[in-house]
This record gives C-alpha cells, structure tokens and sequence, in this order.
C-alpha cells in the first residue's frame, strides 16, 4: 500500500476520545481510503485510559496495526503508554501547557485546551483541535475536515465551535505537514464508501431482513444494536423492549415469533447464559429466532469491555437436548449485514434458533464497507400456510411429520386454524405426548432439518497461495488479521496460506475437507485459550492441527501478533 | 355464534375433585359469553398441572417453559394486539421461578389476563411447597415447615397493577365473571384462583376456602381506592376476599408503541428498501 497510516488517539474516559477518533477514521473514509478503526476502553464512565486506533490506505485494510504513526495525547497517561508504539518518524500531539512528552520521539506540542477555550469555549473540544493538527500533519485538506466535523456535531452551536477548534488545531500544525495524502486521494475521486461498526452492520442488516420485534437487556459490548434500533423503530416500525432481564428478552421474541414476526435479542456471554433454556425453547417449539452474542472476555463478568472468541462450543452446546440449531460468526463488518440476513432467513425457513457469534472486536471496530446492495437481501420466510388457506383449518397440524423435517408454519389468527405450539414433546397437533414412538418420530423429524441445513452453509474462505508450508486456520472476527499475514508472510521467509471459518454450524464438512485437503502444517489462531475451533476440526472431520495460536488477553488478534507467534512455532 | 361445543378439548389428566376443572370450565365460559371465537385466543402457559390447562380446550396455545409464561405472552401479545391473550400457570410458575416476570409485566402493564391457578403447592413435582404455602406448611422439602408467604395480590397492587383479583374455583359462576372482567380490562388483569389440590394440600382444601371465602361485590369496598384494595390484601385468614380488590385505567405497554397504532406487527410489510436511508447515514 502506498498510503498506510497509523493514528491512536489516546486519553480518560469522557475526553472524547471516542469522537476524536470517529472523526479522523470517517474523515480518512471520505477521502477513498479503507479504513479500520478499533477501540479499546475500559468498564468506567470517567477517567482510566481509553484509546481508539485508525488505519487507513489506499488497499483493502482489514486490521489494525501495532505500530502508530501519529499519537494524539489528551493526556499524560496516554503519553507513557504508548511513546513506545510511535514508529521512528512518527509523531506525538500533545498538550504543551499539561503534558510532558519527554526525547526521543517528534513531538508536536500544542495548548489543547486554551485553543479549544478560546475557540468553542469550552475545554472539553481539546479533542478537536488535537485531530485537527493530525490532519494537518499527514496533509490533508482543512474544508474537507471542517465538513466531517460539522456532520458530525451537527448544524447547532457546538458544530460551528468545533468546525472552528479543528482549524485552529489545523492552522497550528501546518509547518510539520508531512505523509502529503492529499495528493495519493482526495474526495473528488472517492467513491462513495459507508464506515460502521459490527453492531451497525448486524443492526441494519436485522432492519433489511424484516425484524420487527427486539426485546434485549443492556451488555457490553451488544447494547449499541438495540440501542441503534429503538432510535429507528418508530421511523422503520418496529418495537425494541428492554425486559426485565435476558430470560425475559428471549422468551419475549419466542412469543412474538411465534406470533409470526421476525424477532431477534442481541446480548453477551453473561446474557447468553441466561438464555440457555430459552434457547431449547426455541428449538423444541420449532420457532425461528435469532439470537446475537457478542463476545466478551468470560467467564462470570470477565472482562466486560474486552473481546474474546471464548463461547464457541458452548454456542454450539447451549441447551439440554438435541435440536437443530445454526451458528454463523460473521468475519467483518460486511458478513455482519450479510450474516444476519441470512441468519433471519434460516430461522424461517427451518423453525430454528440462529445463533450469531461475533465478539467485542467486531462490535466496536468501524471499517469502511461498499455499499449493502439491497435489492440482493431476500427475505424467505420457508414453508407458511398460506394468509386465509381455507382448505382445512381444522385439521392443521403445526409439528406435521415431513421428509424435510419441517412443517408449514401458520401463525395465529391467520386463518380459523388455531396454532398449538409445545415445549413438552408433542404430537403433530402440537398437543403434549408421553409415548415413546412419538417421541422418537418428532425428534427425528427435528433432526433431519439438518440435512437441509447442511447444504445452505457456506464453506471456509482460501487466501494466499493454493500450495503452503503453513495453513493457518481461524473464524469469525480475525479474517482481516489473518489475510495480512499471509500477505507478509513472505517478507519473513514464510510460505503461509489462510483457512477461514465464518459459518460453522451445522459444520461444513465436505468443503472443510476440500480446503485443507493438501494442507501440511495447520495452525490455529483463536482468541481463546483452549483451541475451541480445532476440536471442532477434529470432532467434526477428525482433522489434527500440527499447532495453536492462542490470545486471551481480553485483546484482539494483530498481524504482528500472529506473524511473532508463528515464527517462534516453526523456528 | 360461540358455543360451548367450540371449546371442546382433549382429556384432562388431572386428578377426580382437582380444582383445576372448574377454573376450565368457568374459563370456556368467559370466552363463549365474550364470543370469542377460539382462533382469536392465544393461551400461554406454562409448566405444572396449572400448565396443561390449554390442551384441555380449543385456541391457539403457546405452552413455554416453568415460569416463564408472561414474556412469551407479551411477546405474542406485543406481535399482534388482536389477539386476546390468557397467559395460564401455577403459584410456584409465575411467583417463584417467574417471579420477576411477574413483578414487571404487572408494571409494564401488557393487555393480557393473567390466571393463576393458587394451590399453595407444587403439585406437578408432587406436593413441595410453594412461594404462596401457608406458613407451618410442611412437606417432604420444608420439615420444619414452609416460612412466610408470598402476598401475590399486595404485590401486585405496589407494583402498579391496574387490575388485581381473586377467585375460588368452589364458585365457577363468579370466577367466569371475572375473567369476563379481566379480559374485558384494557392492562395486566391478574386474577388469581384459589384452587384446591385434593392429592397434595391436605390444609388448604375446598372446605377450608369454603369457609373463609366472601365476595366483595356487595360489601362496601371501593376498587377505585388503591389503599384500601392494599388493605384488602392484607386478609387473609379466618375470611379471604374474593373479587376485583383493585382496578385502575392506565395506558397499556402496547399503547406506548406509535408504530401498533397502525396495525398489528405481523401485518406489516417487510420492505429491505426501507433501510437505504439509514445506510446513507454511514456515509
Ligand atoms: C426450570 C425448571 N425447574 C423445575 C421444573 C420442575 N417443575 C415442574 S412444575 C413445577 C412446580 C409446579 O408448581 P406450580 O407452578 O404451582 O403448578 P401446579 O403443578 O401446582 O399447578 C416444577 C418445580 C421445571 N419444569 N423447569
Ligand atoms: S395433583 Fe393436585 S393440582 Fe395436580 S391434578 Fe391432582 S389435585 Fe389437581
Ligand atoms: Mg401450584
């Protein structure tokens, strides 16, 4: 990539460092460049130390780098921690009057908040005027900047103020302008791109695939989806309850969804718990939910605001019983939307829970994404008795025994039939049964929705060269990661190639044999301690990893990261 | 027209003298003098001999999981408001296991009935004792006796119930009307029913309510009046109220949804185009 810039913007909780960095990263997106952006915060509403990373370039950027080009210090702290992470002509903003930066690295000091004091009255957008010397210093345009600050404080005072605080912040700077991006992209020849986080995506695709109904209890990091939501319901139609907790929410969504509305609950690990039984609820009832976690560092509350991939096979295992279920782990913003439309249609179309595992990673990293095209989303709603079918209410049987398993749904008040729908086992009226042929025939009527199920999951994603000395094998949020080090991997003598996982369950054994049929050393990278993914492999098609590599530090997975672990492994 | 005939439903298996059969009967009752057509009621239930109920008759049923009978409900409910929904279950479903359900959607104020079938045991798992047990109860997991009770009804009039009574399944008459009442009610109507378990509640038998239960219709009590309906909930003992104690008109939880004022949800259409205007905004 020619351009590949690095900028953190580091300080307490409520110096807005969050807005800072939205800023810089919507900015960097306006101009053509991908960008990714992630946030790493701690479980507190002032003070600690917070800090929000961008990369932009002019390829595709699907991860975040270690090394930091520019670090925009609003505090002392921020300085301390992460001087070390500013490459060799790397530059640190910082606060002349509060902050001491100390030799060793370019530094650009600045009154931060005696700028922001004299231009939006308020020392609070000293955040502003920092972002605006960095985009100062990698060269790019002040009106252009001005307008992504007007957007994003809007058309009130503080729009104006801050618009003003960046300028002042951009004019300071000017002499230390370097990276010069404006000339390698610009907004003229920007296409345009959307910048979202995972929640944003995993909303908006809930939206486009015609949920109506969202009950959910408040959890880091899944609270923003039903956040998002309840701010668009009125405007889309939709309602979106907080219950009292998150047995309620899923019970809530059965309720609806039995009722014939497209339901989902979004929750974490802790939530998700509490879901279990609900779950099983769910698949005895044969009602299509979807069921969103977005994983922290477990287990008990963990680390709340931190990312993990440590519920997989309890995701898989969740609930007493057997019954069919779906697993999907979307890989980036784009699988988010993609993933959970088709987590809804799946639902539908085989009466079954839809679990989506994402992670805290995924949640709350922005990453710009082409455009959703939505005439491609299609909402299947699988076999319903059709509005009104007069033919023979009396006699419809909710749980009718098929070769396919599954039973054309009618939803109450459709038509005279009524609707009897059970959690004990039931007979094909939906009426509780305690003999052992029904029972045996309706739970091999549930099972054989698998072999369907089986042929609508997609198989892993292949990157890199097809022959490798190393496969690396990995799922859901670490795609964008993993790509890159197979792309780097030849810079350090390594022949690497990528296996990646983003629908799991049911597992995709036949394409999963065909990618690592000619494999010779896999590796598994997972952000859990356990290698949860490769017993998989090895339960699923008996597939031995030669190795692991494991983080569960509560932090993501970096290129540099990996690359360091497996050139230890294979040294 | 409704009938009788049109709530026909399979065999019970509860025991000969349970309570439960005149709480059906006096339900079919309700439903018949609304002329309710069974295709336009969802019973909700959940797990216990209070549970079955639903199998028993003729509707659309839901039967969820022990306790947790009132969010599936007002999901159901939430999803099409044109349904008429009876969420149905014991004392130990909806106050113990479901306990903060209840204590929630009594405040949240869905517009569903609420019937619960109040034995003062678990009858299913043969006879534990319950949130709601007279104090002393003993059984094979309390040997020193069940401790306080749970008072359901004061804590429904404190949690903002809008409608909070009492019935005896020894006089189905007045049961029915008052699941008339109840589900004529716009709001939570809790209507909890006293009910004899002739195999594992030797105390509280149909004699022993007999006894002691007295209508408040025709006495001077004022259901308007939230601290005498508290007041009301206090008795228990020698004489127990049967009856409305507290009734109140509020806006119900689905009315705070401007989106059900055009219509039931699972009417409405499923357009992807809707969101173009939303992912404008991650521009
Ligand atoms: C999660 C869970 N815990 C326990 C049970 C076992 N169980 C079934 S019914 C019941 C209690 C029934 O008592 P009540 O709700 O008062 O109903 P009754 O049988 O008295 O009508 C219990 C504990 C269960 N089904 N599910
Ligand atoms: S055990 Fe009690 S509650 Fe259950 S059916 Fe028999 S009498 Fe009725
Ligand atoms: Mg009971």
């Amino acid at each position: 990539m020619a351009v590949d810039i690095n900028i953190m913007v580091g300080g307490e909780a409520g110096q807005g460092v969050q807005a800072a960095g939205f800023i810089i990263a919507k900015a960097l997106a306006r101009y053509g460049l991908s960008v990714f952006a992630d946030q790493d915060y701690e479980s507190r509403v002032r003070g600690g130390h917070n800090f929000f990373r961008i990369r932009a370039g002019d390829g595709k950027v699907g991860a975040i780098s270690e090394e930091v080009d520019i670090l925009l210090a609003l505090d002392q702290l921020s300085v301390d921690l992460h001087k070390g992470e500013v490459s060799s002509d790397g530059v640190i903003i910082f606060d002349s009057d509060k902050t001491n930066v100390g030799p060793g690295k370019r530094a650009l000091g600045l009154p931060l908040e005696r700028t922001a004091i004299e231009t939006a009255k308020n020392k609070q957008s000293a955040n502003t005027v920092a972002l605006g010397a960095a985009m100062a210093v990698i060269g790019y345009d002040v009106a252009a900047l001005k307008s992504v600050v007007l957007d994003y404080f809007g058309t009130g005072e503080s729009g104006p103020a801050n618009a003003d605080a960046a300028a002042r912040g951009y004019e300071a700077s000017r002499a230390g302008s370097r990276w010069g991006i404006a000339k390698q992209a610009s907004p003229a020849s920007a296409q345009k791109r959307m910048m979202l986080n995972g929640n944003e995506a995993i909303a908006v695709g809930a939206l486009a695939a015609g949920c109506k109904f969202v009950s959910a209890y408040p959890m880091t990091p899944s609270t923003t989806i039903m956040e998002y939501m309840a701010g668009k319901a009125d405007e889309l139609g939709i309602v979106v309850v907080q219950p009292e907790d998150e047995i309620s929410a899923i019970n809530m969504i059965i309720g609806a969804a039995y009722a014939g509305v497209r339901s989902m609950t979004a929750t974490s690990g802790g939530g998700f718990c509490l879901m279990v039984e609900g779950l099983g609820l769910a698949g005895m009832t044969e009602t299509p939910i979807v069921v969103l976690n977005a994983q922290r560092a477990g287990p008990a509350i963990g680390l709340p605001t931190r990312t993990e991939q440590g519920d997989l096979l309890f995701a898989l295992h969740a609930s007493h019983g057997d019954f069919p279920r779906v697993v999907l782990a979307p890989a980036n913003v784009e699988d988010a939307f993609w993933l959970t439309v088709k987590a809804f249609n799946l639902a539908d179309e085989y009466q079954v829970p839809v679990i989506v595992l994402t992670d805290q990673y995924l949640a709350s990293s922005y990453a710009t994404a082409e455009g959703f095209d939505l005439s491609k989303v299609q909402i299947k709603r699988g076999q319903l008795l059709s509005e009104g079918d007069p033919s023979k209410p009396e006699h419809y049987k909710r749980y009718e025994i098929t070769a396919s398993g599954i039973s054309p749904r009618a939803f109450p008040m459709q038509s005279a039939a009524p609707v009897v729908a059970d959690s004990d086992e039931h007979n094909e009226e939906g009426h509780m049964i305690e003999d052992a042929e029904t029972r045996a025939a309706m739970m091999m009527k549930r099972q054989r929705k698998l072999e369907g199920l089986k042929k609508e999951i997609s198989g892993p994603r292949t990157h890199g060269p097809p022959q490798a000395d190393i496969t690396l094998v990995g799922w859901g949020s670490t795609l964008g990661a993993l790509r890159e080090v197979v792309d780097t991997a030849a810079q350090h003598g390594l022949s690497v190639n990528l296996v990646h996982f983003a629908e799991i369950w049911p597992f995709p054994t036949e394409a999963a044999n065909m990618a690592l049929r000619g494999a010779r050393r896999t590796f598994a990278v997972e952000g859990n301690p356990t290698a949860q993914f490769a017993r998989v492999l090895r339960t699923e098609m008996g597939h031995q990893v030669s190795g692991a590599i494991l983080k569960f530090d509560g932090r993501p997975l970096t290129p540099a990261y990996i690359l360091a672990q497996l050139r230890k492994e294979v040294a | 027209m409704v009938n009788i005939a049109d709530y026909a439903g399979g065999q019970p298996a509860w025991c000969p003298g349970c309570g439960n059969f005149a709480i059906l009967n006096a339900m079919k009752k309700a439903l018949v003098d609304l002329a309710l057509e069974p295709h336009k009621v969802l019973m909700v239930s959940g797990i216990g001999q209070a549970g079955k109920l639903p199998h028993y008759t003729k509707g659309n049923v839901l039967n969820v999981l022990h306790g947790r009978t009132l969010p599936a409900a007002a999901g159901a409910k939430i999803a099409n408001p044109g349904l008429t929904v009876i969420a149905v279950g014991g004392d130990g479903d909806g106050y113990g296991e479901g306990g903060n359900h209840f204590l929630h959607s009594v405040r949240r104020n869905h517009d569903i009935t609420y019937l619960v079938h109040n034995n003062q045991v678990y009858a299913l798992t043969k006879g534990q004792a319950s949130p709601t047990s007279d104090v002393g109860f003993v059984s094979k997991t309390t040997p020193h006796g069940a401790s306080t009770m749970l008072n359901s009804l004061a804590v429904a009039i404190a949690a903002g119930g809008t409608f909070v009574a009492r019935g005896f399944s020894g006089d189905p008459d007045h049961l029915a009307e008052l699941i008339k009442s109840g589900i004529r009610h716009r709001g939570f109507a809790l209507i909890e029913v006293l009910q004899p378990c002739v195999s594992f509640n030797h105390r509280n038998t149909n004699a022993w309510y007999k006894e002691r239960a007295y209508k408040l219709e025709g006495t001077s009590h004022q259901a308007g009046d939230r601290f005498a309906a508290m007041q009301k909930s206090q008795e228990w003992g020698d004489r127990i109220p049967i009856g409305v104690l507290y009734r109140q008109e509020r806006p119900t939880f689905e009315d705070e949804f401007p989106v059900l004022a055009k219509g039931p949800l699972v009417k409405q259409a499923m357009d992807p185009a809707q969101v173009s205007a939303l992912l404008d905004e991650f521009m």
